[in-house]
């Protein structure tokens, strides 16, 4: 009884002691913020990369043939994978060049041109998701629509059918004037040669595309060539204007016409070109991906690549992509896979989960985050010191109390755990406060952020550099109890050397001490 | 007090106290056939290390204190009385010698038993009062029985525990100040709270170290009737060690530690 009086009577006279704690509080705050933040990153970008890569990805050996007989392999997987399947698609990755015309200035990106199933690619990841247009989002569709993208995206230029034919009309009347005016110079026959490119007249040129050997002028107000999801982030440029608001950029919009370059099913692979129209955007919010990505259907691309055994008929595919049941374990269906498709047999497969092949991205997360977890638990240890030294003090000062606690029959245990139950109540004390705060600083982060913004006039968190527009905070109820409970741990630890010494101490000399 | 004071006071109250005493002795309840002593040191030698040296400070002592006896050890400053109260009272443990209580030698016995010892039979009072500063006088007068027991113990006897302590402020004097520290309290006021403290366990034996000695004169005389009433009305055993032959007198019985060694007073 008199050691929880005691301590509490310390508690309560001692704000030295109290000042001592401050540092646990700080640094549990900090830590419950830091490893809020951290996770809330990595959860949303792994709900991300989950979102656009499917759970498994089985790979062919020839990555640019493909393998023929997808068919075959698919139901061999659904034997393997059984109860666990949730969603199988066949796709072609193949790296291409993508080339565009801006008011007369071309542009070359580099571009990961995916051949997807239409009616099953849904299945395998969330690609609709990060569509624009809200039906492609329903239902995934290589068409162009006649308007209606991004409707939660104020200022989103005007796109789709409407945009095509006003721009189509446009262009009629630009060439009907340059006709009209080049006639009497003559200039016609160069311009028309230097104009193959361009992506009006492109279907014109008998060779620059297959759509175009049916041998028929192609219109641009009323037709559209195989359909292409961009990335957004391909034919885009994200800047902050003047009055600091962040704004996109777009040198491309549903309706315009692109032309991509790609290599051939052949041996060796011949460079193919043909134009696509883009029908929407892609935004994943993963700078990796909307760089990159174009999305076409998969059999425009196994047509143009010459997948397709003219004699049987079935087409080659570059990679299975697979969605097992939530809650299923994803090492092991991989497994299971590898056994059936062993590494060494031939043909050689892939098999990969997302994890796997974002592997380094998230063990760079982690990484990150055990470092953090290291270095502010170096700080709460550094304030475990302040608290021994207090202690110390507090001993020292309480020397006649402890002799005159041993005099009336206190145990040595019983001194010892009135020093120890005083670092425990100090440490609950100062974890607890830190608990709250880092909580309620978690609760009210981007606030925060927003507040610091104004106050320090820099932007705390640029969406413009992150994948989020709103800092992610995560807070796992584990991590908290682990932090506050390690904090205490401390906050006891450093106790026990001033407890033992306190112990120790000699009635008499206690007694007699001044 | 200086040193030849205080031989010419100890020189004139030698005679005296043998004659003062033995009468009452003859008086007093514990008369013929003598009952066996309650507390006894047999031969306790203690010596204190300075550096290389060992200076002794006991040199084979024996008292005997019997039941209901208050007994005053004199001694000059530095005789060694405060060495042989604390060895009595098992705050510190002797270099040769025995001590018992009851017949069972206590010197020996673990510290933890030791503790028990202290708390439930084993008053004390000392000379700078030893309150605790962060305790009102209420909660210091308690802190034995807080220390005896358990918190759960504590607090389900919290109310009789609180009307013994009240009931031993009101014997001291001091129900007025229950809720004041230590600190607002006047020397006196401190040693009787002290007093009280050391009632509170209903101890069997008080070892009272120089209990008036830094208390004027008519404040050590009220902290010495209260230790006279506590001896006669409840038969209470009280050991005082004390350098002050006039308040050694007003005991039972007086003995001597001169150069630690016992001579009969």
């Amino acid at each position: 009884m008199y050691k929880l009086l005691i301590a509490w009577r310390y508690l309560r006279t001692r704000y030295i002691a109290l000042a001592s704690i401050v540092s646990v509080t700080l640094g549990v705050a900090t830590l419950i913020i830091v490893n809020s933040v951290m996770s809330g990153f990595s959860i949303e970008m792994q709900k991300r990369l989950n979102g656009i890569l499917s759970d498994i990805v089985i790979e062919g050996p020839d990555l640019i043939g493909g393998f023929p007989n997808a068919e075959r392999y698919m139901d061999e997987v659904r034997k393997v994978v059984g109860g666990d399947l949730a969603g199988m698609t066949a796709t072609v990755h193949i790296p291409a060049m993508l080339n565009f015309e801006v008011q007369g200035q071309y542009f070359t990106r580099q571009i990961n041109l995916i051949g997807v199933d239409e009616a099953t690619y849904a299945t395998v990841s969330d690609f609709g998701k990060y569509l624009l247009h809200p039906e492609n989002r329903l239902r995934l569709a290589f068409d162009l629509r006649e308007n209606g993208y991004a409707p939660d995206r104020p200022g989103f230029p005007l796109s789709g059918w409407q945009y095509r034919r006003m721009r189509a009309a446009l262009h009629a009347s630009m060439e009907s004037r340059a006709a009209d005016s080049g006639a009497s110079r003559s200039v016609r026959p160069s311009e028309a040669s230097g104009a193959a490119a361009s992506a009006p007249s492109v279907p014109v040129d008998p060779t620059a595309s297959q759509f175009s050997k049916e041998e028929r002028r192609f219109d641009p107000a009323k037709e559209q060539h195989h359909g292409l999801i961009l990335g957004i982030a391909v034919a885009s440029r994200r800047h902050r204007d003047a009055d600091g608001t962040v704004r996109d950029f777009h040198y491309l919009r549903p309706g315009d016409d692109v032309q991509v370059t790609f290599p051939s099913a052949a041996n060796p692979p011949k460079a193919e070109t043909a134009d696509f129209t883009v029908v929407d955007f892609y935004e994943s919010k993963m700078s990796e991906y909307d760089y990159s990505f174009a999305f076409v259907p998969l059999w425009a691309m196994q047509d143009l690549r010459g997948m397709v055994d003219p004699a049987t008929g079935s087409a080659a595919v570059t990679a299975i992509q697979i969605k097992v049941q939530p809650g299923a374990d994803l090492d092991a269906v991989r497994d299971r896979l590898r056994s059936r498709f062993p590494p060494n047999a031939f043909p050689y497969f892939r098999v990969d989960t997302w994890r796997d092949l974002q592997g380094p991205l998230l063990a760079a997360v982690q990484l990150e985050t055990t470092i953090l977890n290291i270095l502010l638990f170096l700080i709460i240890a550094v304030a475990g010191f302040g608290i021994l030294a207090t202690f110390f003090m507090i001993v020292v000062e309480k020397t006649r109390d402890i002799g005159i606690l041993k005099s009336l029959g206190a145990p040595s245990m019983g001194v010892m755990s009135i020093f120890l139950g005083y670092g425990l109540s100090l440490g609950m004390v100062g974890s607890g406060a830190g608990a709250v705060l880092g909580l309620v600083f978690v609760a009210y982060i981007n606030e925060v952020a927003d507040l610091l913004e104004t106050v320090t006039g820099r932007e705390v968190f640029d969406p413009t550099v992150y994948y989020f527009q709103e800092i992610p905070a995560v807070v796992e109820p584990w991590t908290v109890i682990l932090v506050a409970a390690g904090a205490t741990m401390i906050a006891v630890v450093a106790s026990v050397l001033p407890a033992i010494r306190a112990a120790r101490l000699h009635p008499v000399e206690a007694l007699r001490y001044e | 007090m200086s040193e030849s004071n205080s031989v010419v006071t100890r020189g004139s109250i030698e005679s005296s106290s043998a004659a003062r005493f033995a009468p009452r002795r003859v008086d007093g309840p514990h008369d013929a056939p003598p009952a066996p002593p309650l507390l006894a040191a047999r031969r306790l030698s203690k010596s204190y290390r300075k550096g290389r040296h060992s200076i002794p400070v006991l040199r084979g002592v024996d008292v005997d204190v019997r039941p209901g006896e208050f007994l005053a050890i004199v001694g000059q400053s530095g005789s060694g009385k405060s060495t042989l109260l604390h060895l009595l009272g098992t705050l510190d443990a002797p270099d040769a010698g025995q001590i018992l209580f009851d017949g069972n030698r206590i010197d020996s016995l673990p510290a933890v038993s030791r503790d028990l010892l202290r708390n439930r039979h084993f008053g004390m009072v000392f000379q700078f009062y030893h309150l605790l500063p962060e305790f009102t006088t209420l909660e210091n007068v308690l802190a034995p029985l807080m220390i005896g027991h358990g918190a759960l113990a504590y607090l389900w006897n919290r109310r009789p525990f609180r009307e013994r302590a009240a009931e031993l402020l009101d014997l001291v004097g001091l129900t007025h100040r229950r809720t004041h520290r230590p600190k607002e309290l006047s020397g006196g006021e401190m040693q009787r709270t002290a007093i009280a403290r050391a009632l509170i366990a209903e101890p069997r034996l008080l070892l009272a170290d120089e209990p008036t000695g830094n208390l004027d004169r008519t404040n050590g005389q009220e902290i010495l009737g209260i230790l006279r009433t506590l001896n006669r009305r409840r038969g209470l055993t009280i050991v005082m060690v004390t350098h002050d032959l006039s308040i050694a007198e007003q005991a039972d019985r007086a003995v001597r530690l001169v150069e630690g060694k016992m001579e009969a007073a």
